[in-house]
């Protein structure tokens, strides 16, 4: 199972680095959702994959029997998702408005506040 | 008496709501901007009395012992922090009330500026790492919301660099932390610090080492990651940029600090030769940048980056010396930069342009304003008796000491650029004749009245005194300094506080 995920966040992170390295902002936010996907399942895969043990206490016991999945690392992605998830919100709105503002959707347009 | 350490976080959020609640009564708004920031110092000051009476003050949220639940930690470093962070905001703050336009007062410049100083205490008092990551996020959402409040076409410009850059900075914060859950399965920073230490995997720790740096060296600008920084800073109305200018990268840089002192110490030749090598480059980079730029606002923000360097210098060279002369400039930059950027906002008052060309004769008709940006921009070139001197002099005798004299060189020459790009400012907006085709000078010339002036002098004034007072009343700040870089060097202290009882 670790290897097949881990070859999937390799593959998740080269399409987000492709995709945030094109010039449309469009893409530049695709780019920003991949990549956040992929830290998510990275820390998901690094923190160990445990299959059918949820980890839930029998009734009366003190402990669970036997080895179950870690639960932390599954709140603390649900917390990373949620985070990405308003900023990916905010991210979209502000392409819009940019993309009224320039009237393009190009980055090389945006240049004027560089060198 | 943990409350203390809560507080600085606590205040500002519930501000925030207030404000929100508030949201048609400006008035009100305004009113708990100014107080509210005000109590932000007052319990930021109190939590580093508490720090310096009794060491590392901490607090396990829900009274989940560490290292499983969520821990609040502050140690001299963090208090110090806290502090200055409670002083830009009352300094932003009085500012606002002159300079913001209603349209973005309306649109929640007030609830978003607590909330963002609400992300940056936490980020400075928290003890969990993970956590860390999440008052990151507040952070910067906020931020990200002040930047773009306005919606003008260089905002948005700088919006979309500033925005993509920190999310991907925030990403690899994330993988990084994903990864140091499966080797060590904690997140406690003191926690971590044990076990990285009893760890036996230096390639695997390095890289780990590697993704917390360039995560944190993008948030603080450091080479080669800045190009965001002087893209998107001078963009906001100049009291938000000068809220970013002050507080932001340091945020960053703090976390190097945190992570470097605390966690990452199994291979110091290794990591910190890096952090050199970048502290000199990112001082070079951002005073040549500096150099060829001819806006007030964007002249400063070049010379953020440089000073980013001589703190990640402090860093680098992992001496008691060099760190506490790193800190200190932490210290004494943030109000420099702050102070900077509220001057330049008062010549935009009187002129209405930041560009040196169209400025003038700003010495001749409003000689305080002069002496009040010749004390922190020659400050920041560390001129005695100001405080960039002291934080200079003492990073600078921490390479010496180290015999680092390819880094000395570099901080020398950096400090000589930087005094040239705050002399060509001084030059050409205050000492030489107002320029014929400056149009709407009766401001200037008194002969209109500007109400709200006297509200942006005031910060300037006071934060200008206080840079002169670091300057010739060192000691005390210096002394605060060294023992905060005591407390980082020997973190013993720190994780025995966080952890207590739960040891083995």
């Amino acid at each position: 199972m670790e290897p097949l995920m881990a070859v999937l966040v390799g593959i998740t992170f080269a399409t987000a680095v492709y995709m945030m390295l094109r010039r449309s902002i469009v893409k530049l936010i695709i780019g920003l959702t991949l990549l956040s996907n992929a830290a998510n399942l990275l820390f998901f895969t690094a923190s160990g994959l445990t299959r059918g043990a949820p980890p839930i206490i029998p009734e009366g016991a003190e402990q669970p029997a036997g080895a179950v999945a870690d639960p932390l690392p599954q709140a603390l992605i649900l917390t990373a998702i949620v985070i990405s998830f308003g900023v990916l919100a905010f991210a979209l709105v502000l392409i819009r408005k940019a993309y009224q503002v320039v009237q393009a959707d190009d980055l090389d347009q945006m240049k004027d506040t560089d060198t | 008496m943990n409350l203390a350490v809560a507080l600085p976080i606590l205040l500002p959020l519930l501000l925030g709501a207030l404000s929100l609640l508030a949201h048609r009564r400006l008035r009100l708004q305004r009113w708990l901007g100014v107080l509210g920031t005000g109590a932000l110092l007052a319990a930021a000051l109190w939590l580093l009395r508490c720090v310096a009476r009794e060491g590392v003050v901490v607090l396990h949220m829900g009274d989940w012992q560490a290292p499983f639940g969520i821990t609040l930690a502050a140690d001299l470093l963090g208090a110090s922090m806290a502090v200055l962070t409670g002083l830009l905001g009352l300094a932003t703050a009085v500012y606002s009330l002159a300079t913001t336009p209603r349209g973005h007062e309306q649109y929640g410049h007030w609830p978003l500026l607590h909330l963002l100083l609400a992300g940056v205490t936490g980020a400075f008092l928290t003890g969990d790492i993970f956590n860390l990551y999440v008052w990151f996020e507040v952070m910067l959402v906020a931020s990200f919301a002040l930047l773009t409040l306005g919606g003008e076409r260089a905002q948005m410009e700088g919006a979309i660099k500033y925005v993509a850059l920190n999310l991907l900075s925030s990403m690899i914060f994330l993988s990084a932390l994903g990864i140091t859950y499966g080797l060590f399965g904690t997140l406690n920073m003191a926690d971590l610090a044990a076990k990285v230490a009893a760890a036996d995997q230096p390639g695997l720790l390095s890289v780990l080492a590697a993704m917390y740096m360039v995560a944190f060296g993008i948030k603080a600008g450091a080479f080669p990651l800045f190009f965001w920084l002087p893209a998107s800073y001078h963009t906001p109305p100049v009291a938000v940029s000068a809220l970013f200018a002050g507080l932001l990268s340091k945020v960053g840089v703090y976390s190097l600090y945190r992570v470097f002192t605390l966690i990452f110490t199994h291979d110091v030749g290794y990591t910190h030769e890096i952090l050199l090598w970048a502290a000199g480059l990112t001082m070079l980079t951002g005073v040549l940048g500096a150099l060829a730029q001819t806006e007030i606002r964007r002249i400063v923000s070049f010379q953020i980056i440089s000073s980013i360097g001589y703190m990640l210098m402090g860093l680098a060279l992992f001496t008691p010396l060099a760190l506490a002369g790193g800190m200190l400039y932490i210290g004494q930059d943030i109000v420099v930069k702050i102070t900077l950027f509220l001057v330049a906002g008062i010549a935009f008052r009187l002129l209405g342009s930041y560009r040196l060309e169209a400025l003038g004769g700003l010495y001749r008709y409003r000689p305080l304003l002069g002496v009040l940006f010749l004390i922190p921009a020659l400050s920041l070139a560390g001129l005695p008796p100001l405080s960039g001197f002291i934080a200079k002099l003492a990073v600078v005798r921490g390479a010496i000491e180290e015999a680092s004299w390819g880094i000395t060189f570099v901080a020398l020459l950096t400090g000589l650029l930087t005094l040239y790009s705050i002399i060509r400012i001084w030059q050409q907006a205050f000492w030489r004749e107002l320029p014929a085709h400056a149009t709407d000078t009766g401001v200037l010339r008194g002969e209109r009245r500007d109400p709200g002036l006297w509200l942006m002098y005031l910060p300037v004034a006071v934060l200008a005194g206080l840079i002169l007072l670091v300057g010739v009343y060192a000691q005390p700040f210096f002394g605060l300094a060294e023992a905060a870089a005591g407390q980082l060097l020997d973190p013993q202290a720190y994780i025995d506080a966080v952890l207590g009882e739960a040891r083995p």
